[in-house]
């Protein structure tokens, strides 16, 4: 995948230089956190979590606590040309990224009885409930729907629906409403549409993304943000490694691509999202060279052929936010 | 002395409905055999809203299907008890330890009235350690999704409801999840024995342990274990996001699936969503005592009760589940086909289901179709 991306930025002519900085043989964040921590963007494989050694923390999850990126967005958009059981939808996962269920607060007091923490606090409840209805208000969004289990979770899961219910309150063009995780999850396969920006703590995150992965054609072809106040880590929007398809080039790029489109406009860099954009848009469309996991019988390599085909085929010229200045990156 | 002589007692016991009423340990009932022709009685709970007239169907079509059934009607609304709790009255208590089976339809929780939730009163009065909920694709009943056929176990007692939350400061809450190697086990079990028991042929443990890594830790460990003693069946663990993923990609390739507490809430609305909703989904809830109370999960629908338009599939369903549990199986299947005949003729159904029929109508339906079918 790194490959890939690497060649589709270069072809557009994109202004990246990337610093890779590789996890596989030596698993550790340390490396990754200082080159992000100099660079400020990144653009993420998949890291797999070892989950035989209780005292291990995820990689990934230190990253995201130690910069503190707090907003895992996951854009869940029907593309034109794919196949799936539902049609028009458009949402937005905004999850809480540094706090809920994934403190790794366990403990095991007495014998076979383990307790694990959940955290809420009205600080970064606020600060994600605040990034939602900003994030609504740039994009043309209408609605926020805070999700939640506050009938059962009265404390931890009401804190967080008050505070977005509190934050709602300066944002009186953007609708607010509120959903349980249940019923949430069974209107997502029965009524999708509905739904605009969602907002909601670390676990149901997770989960709620994944069904939106899920309903718009799966983990192929949908990309992630992961944003702080000083960082942002781009990645596929599910944080599945694929296993069964290393090295076989069946796997979708697009995902991962369309992460790397959100992260040149991220810098600014519009004009060569948007080349890349309606490149991969085009070539699905256009249904030659598409991979498995969307009803095509092409590879990996022959459709990042056909998405840098469709970029030499742009005029690239007349668009002034190209720029000529290099930025760094880490990969 | 007045001795009960021999020939008395041997009277006694051919009386049928005897044998159901025990007033021994429970244990014993869960391996007793009983014979076809024996009544059972089972504790309803018709519930609120809807409730009444979805449980009058479904008693109607229990009678047209000669099902040895025999009803105990209780009411399970919270009287508070001299300790200032409130409990399910006694009589309702002794009606379900009795009888070891009931059948509930769905319950309001009234806000501000003082008491937790009546579901949650009963879970734990009966110690009602795992929901179970079959969602198969209803024939006639069109959703986004074919061929769904899976099972969802969900531990109903600990886990992230545990109800253990404190305010750590202004500001800052923790809410505590359970997780204990007593509730994982035997939750394990009953998902293994659920399995052979209904010729299924996997059950899937699904879990967040990459990053819950003692607390699920812990739950995949005892399920590992008890895998071990049944090696018919493939045992196999998938993370809860990709479950959640692959689960609205490809439905179909799911069988059984096992969870702790809020993951399986979650999964199993979600997969009851893949087959038509609440409407038409079963649910049991099974104690370590051996009872077992089968209910409807969908709401009271106050804006229809008593207008003759309430679907009672879900109802139904959930007591089709109930004769299963009672391996009374010739009648489970007999009510069950008549009921998805029905759906899939499609004149007779109610308002959710896409038709123009009231609950009478559907009843009554069912009922032709068992009388014909006799």
């Amino acid at each position: 995948m790194a490959r890939h991306v690497k060649t589709v930025l270069h072809k557009c002519g994109a202004p990246i230089d990337f610093e890779d900085i590789d996890i596989k043989d030596t698993p550790s964040a340390e490396a990754a956190i200082i080159s992000l921590k100099r660079n400020g963007i990144g653009l993420k494989g998949t890291i797999t979590t070892d989950i035989s050694n209780p005292q291990s923390q995820s990689i990934n999850a230190q990253i995201r606590r130690k910069l503190d990126l707090y907003s895992n967005i996951v854009p869940c958009k029907l593309l034109p040309g794919v196949r799936t059981r539902h049609n028009h939808v458009d949402l937005v996962v905004i999850r809480e990224n540094t706090e809920g269920e994934y403190g790794s607060l366990e403990h095991e007091n007495v014998d076979g009885v383990v307790e694990s923490l959940k955290i809420i606090t009205e600080k970064k409840s606020r600060r994600i409930a605040k990034f939602a209805f900003d994030y609504a208000v740039q994009n043309n969004r209408r609605k926020v729907t805070a999700i939640h289990k506050a009938n059962i979770m009265k404390l931890a899961d009401g804190l967080f629906l008050d505070t977005c219910r509190d934050v709602s309150k300066e944002y009186n063009d953007i609708e607010f409403e509120s959903m349980i995780i249940d019923n949430c999850c069974m209107q997502m396969v029965t009524n999708p549409q509905q739904f605009d920006v969602m907002v909601m703590p670390n676990l149901y995150g997770n989960i709620v993304s994944h069904i939106g992965i899920g309903l718009v054609g799966g983990i192929g072809l949908v990309p992630g943000k992961n944003i702080g106040d000083k960082y942002a880590i781009f990645e596929s929007g599910a944080r599945n490694i694929g296993n069964d398809l290393v090295g076989l080039n069946r796997a979708n790029p697009c995902g991962f691509l369309f992460a790397s489109a959100l992260m040149l406009r991220h810098l600014g860099l519009h004009g060569y999202a948007n080349v890349i954009e309606s490149a991969i848009w085009t070539t699905i469309k256009n249904g030659k060279c598409r991979t498995p996991d969307i009803h095509g019988d092409g590879t990996t390599v022959e459709f990042i052929n056909a998405v840098v085909k469709e970029i030499d085929d742009t005029n690239l010229s007349n668009d002034a936010t190209f720029s000529d200045q290099y930025l760094a990156v880490t990969y | 002395m007045a001795t009960v002589t021999g020939s008395k007692i041997r009277q006694l016991l051919r009386v049928p409905s005897l044998l159901s009423v025990s007033r021994d340990s429970h244990k014993h009932l869960i391996n007793k055999r009983f014979c076809s022709h024996d009544v059972r009685r089972v504790t309803l709970i018709p519930g609120d809203g809807i409730g009444p007239e979805i449980s009058e169907s479904v008693k109607t079509i229990f009678a047209a299907a000669k099902a040895p059934i025999e009803w105990d009607q209780v009411d399970v609304t919270p009287i508070k008890a001299a300790s200032g709790k409130y409990v399910i009255p006694p009589s309702a208590f002794e009606s379900i330890k009795q009888n070891m089976v009931g059948l509930k339809g769905p319950l309001a929780t009234p806000i501000g009235k003082g008491h937790v939730s009546m579901n949650l009163t009963l879970r734990k009065t009966f110690n009602l350690f795992a929901n179970v909920r079959p969602c198969k694709s209803i024939d006639g009943y069109k959703t986004p999704y074919d061929g769904v056929d899976l099972v969802t176990i969900r531990e109903n007692t600990e886990g992230e409801y545990s109800g253990i939350e404190h305010t750590v400061v202004d500001g800052v809450v923790q809410s505590i999840k359970l997780i204990t190697r007593k509730a994982s086990i035997r939750l394990a079990e009953y998902a293994f024995q659920y399995a052979v028991d209904n010729n299924r042929s996997s059950v899937t443990v699904v879990h967040k342990a990459n990053i819950m890594r003692m607390s699920d830790g812990l739950f995949l460990k005892c399920f590992r274990e008890v895998a071990q003693n049944f090696k018919n069946i493939q045992y196999s663990e998938v993370y809860l996001d990709t479950t959640c993923l692959q689960i609205v990609m490809d439905p179909g390739k799911f069988d059984v699936l096992v969870m702790p507490n809020l993951y399986g809430d979650i999964l199993s609305d979600l997969c009851a969503g893949l087959v038509g909703g609440l409407g038409v989904t079963p649910s049991g809830n099974i104690g370590s005592d051996g009872i077992a109370i089968f209910e409807a999960v969908h709401g009271t629908a106050p804006d229809i009760a008593g207008e003759d338009k309430a679907n009672p599939t879900a109802l139904l369903l959930s007591a089709v589940m109930m004769l299963r549990h009672m391996e009374l199986r010739s009648y489970a299947d007999v009510i069950e086909n008549a009921t998805l005949d029905v759906i899939r003729e499609g004149s007779a159904l109610t308002k959710d289901l896409g038709g123009n029929g009231t609950c009478s109508d559907f009843t009554k339906a069912i009922c032709d179709r068992l009388q014909s079918s006799d």
